[in-house]
């Protein structure tokens, strides 16, 4: 017997003085007693806690890619439920090396170019820095591209590279207001302590609401996410929020690194490549039910999902259940956040026949969210395009936000029926 | 009147660092890196090449750089190797260092601070001109005599430096009109 069984054992066996203490965990709906206690109540004192064995929501590893040292870990917004994702279900794209193993009594940040006093600063120095805690979403930006993603079948796979945490750390700005910015600076070009990730971003920006966070969701940033310091660019897609951060250098102008010149920018079909696509564009998607979800007969549902938009707060969400004939508003959960996920319920009573669901937000700016066919109008490309993979990495159809519809079909089984 | 001034003296104090402190540092945390340590970790080629080292290379002392450090990855010919993530440097249909990356100063700034995979950061400024004069050479860019330093390699002209829709500076807050939040 091994020593994890035999605590079990033990516990059941002391069950019954236990019973008295735990009676509302120990008994399921009915009434019947559970004949196993959630994994690790057998060890009462874990040190950091972990949830039921019953619980078993987790990221989808959608592609490996650099032979192994990267992968794409997509969220499952299907299961959350509010606005936060907890960081070990935060979505993960990293750039093909594996996360760098910091000590962060070791950790160093430098900050020097074109400034009065250049300075570095260790985490403690950092930490004692007046700070900040922001709620906020990163979202990749190739999140919910149609060409890859018009087939999968659920909304993590389609929509699950975006996460919102809250977020706590030093603003940019102060830090550039210690180490006195020149004015001949109109960029900082920030680096990853793996020394291949750089990132060029505006000074306004920079001095606008960008953070370098220790903090997310009240606990150290995950690893995976950037620990010990990431940068957070709010609004602005993933590949701007540099983890790691080890170094920033105030500079006249973008940095024109291989990743922002040769890795990041879509090409159109003209030929020519968007670059230095920073700002997510309002986007709301519906994550319950969503494919893959089965409804069990006609009756009530209330339908949620997520908003969010890189301008701004989200002003509003509409839902359709008729594939976008007909919209009422949806009801926006509190708090309604700038740059983070907005959480939006509707009632619904299905009839038992076919339906589609889907949302439309608008954000502060009075931007909405548009059509795929609204999408294909602007890029100027047809909706076959669309359907169609890139050759190479798929890059073609980034910052796509378009609304996203949900099949009901009557046995209840729920798909994606974008461009169907 | 005593007990007044006791309480305004504070709140003077205060008023007369604050208007100080705009000039100086406000926390005084963090200390100043040294010239070395600036040097050492300041590895950022921007598109201007300031920050070029001395140093020059030609494509024919790449080759020979190429062969022992790189042709294991990226193979004889530049073609890559999907397998272990190397990417394509040279040739094929689609997007490569020759007809895609805009700077050349890039080529320069990429070998120097990734390359070879294992060993990052251990060619010496020589070898990452040679092995970008090579690059160069071999995407029909320079000559194989042409002397790649820090005065030649901002200049070179590279054939896709017009294939990106232009900045709309400034960039923060976007000054252009974005339908739907999109980029056109």
């Amino acid at each position: 017997m091994n020593p994890k069984e035999s605590a079990r054992r033990r516990f059941l066996k002391n069950g019954a003085a236990l019973a008295g203490l735990a009676a509302g965990a120990m008994r399921s709906a009915r009434g019947k007693a559970l004949e196993v206690p959630y994994e690790g109540l057998d060890k009462i004192d874990q040190p950091y806690g972990g949830r039921s064995r019953f619980d078993r929501i987790a990221r989808m590893v959608e592609k490996e890619y650099g032979a192994g040292r990267s992968a794409s870990l997509v969220t499952p917004i299907q299961h959350l439920r509010g606005i936060i994702t907890p960081g070990p279900l935060h979505y993960v794209q990293n750039h093909g090396y594996f996360p760098p193993d910091i000590d962060p009594d070791k950790h160093r940040l430098m900050i020097h170019g074109l400034v009065d006093r250049p300075l570095i600063f260790t985490l403690d120095d950092l930490g004692y820095l007046p700070s900040v805690s922001r709620i906020h979403f990163l979202e990749c930006g190739g999140n919910s591209n149609p060409k890859t993603k018009h087939t999968a079948k659920t909304v993590q796979e389609t929509h699950g590279r975006t996460s919102c945490s809250e977020w706590t750390g030093v603003l940019m700005s102060t830090l550039l207001e210690e180490v006195g910015v020149q004015k001949a600076a109109s960029w900082i070009v920030v680096e990853s302590a793996d020394r291949v990730y750089t990132k060029s971003i505006p000074l306004a920006k920079a001095l606008d609401d960008v953070l370098l966070a220790y903090g997310q969701n009240g606990e150290p940033v995950r690893p995976e996410n950037g620990y010990p310091l990431r940068m957070v660019v709010p609004g602005w897609e993933g590949m701007a929020n540099v983890k790691y951060v080890t170094r920033i250098k105030l500079v006249d102008g973008p940095y024109m690194d291989r990743w922002e010149t040769t890795v990041q920018p879509s090409p159109r079909p003209d030929g020519k490549s968007r670059w230095f696509q920073f700002e997510q564009g309002p986007i709301s998607v519906v994550t319950r039910p969503s494919g893959g979800h089965q409804l069990t007969g006609p009756g009530f549902y209330e339908i949620t999902g997520l908003a969010w938009s890189g301008a701004g707060a989200i002003r509003r969400v509409e839902v359709s259940t008729d594939g976008g004939r007909n919209y009422k508003d949806a009801q926006l959960q509190e708090p309604v956040l700038r740059k983070a996920h907005t959480r939006w319920r509707f009632n619904w009573k299905w009839d038992g026949e076919e339906a589609v669901l889907q949302s439309r937000c608008t954000d502060e700016t009075g931007t909405v969210q548009p059509t795929v066919e609204e999408v294909a109008k602007v890029w100027n490309v047809s909706l076959e395009y669309l359907r169609t993979k890139d050759k190479g990495e798929d890059m073609s159809a980034k910052h796509f936000n378009a609304i996203w519809p949900w099949k009901v079909t009557r046995d209840g089984s729920i798909h994606n029926a974008l461009l169907t | 009147m005593h007990c007044l001034l006791k309480l305004v003296a504070p709140i003077l104090v205060l008023a007369l660092g604050a208007s100080a402190m705009a000039q100086g540092p406000k926390y005084g945390r963090g200390k100043a890196p040294t010239a070395e340590e600036i040097r050492a970790a300041d590895i950022s080629i921007g598109p201007a090449g300031k920050e070029l080292p001395s140093g020059s290379g030609t494509a024919k002392q790449g080759a020979d750089i190429y062969t022992e450090k790189c042709v294991s990855c990226h193979g004889v010919n530049g073609e890559g190797n999907k397998v272990i993530g190397a990417p394509r440097l040279l040739g094929g249909t689609g997007a490569n260092v020759g007809n895609y990356w805009p700077f050349a100063t890039t080529i320069y700034d990429w070998i120097n601070r990734a390359m070879p995979f294992d060993k990052p950061g251990s060619l010496t400024p020589n070898e990452v001109y040679s092995l970008t004069a090579f690059l160069l050479y071999r995407s029909n860019i320079i000559q194989e005599s042409t002397v790649i330093d820090a005065r030649s390699l901002p200049k070179i002209e590279m054939p896709n430096r017009n294939g990106f829709i232009p900045l709309p500076w400034p960039v923060y807050p976007y000054a252009r009109p974005r339908p739907f939040g999109l980029y056109p």
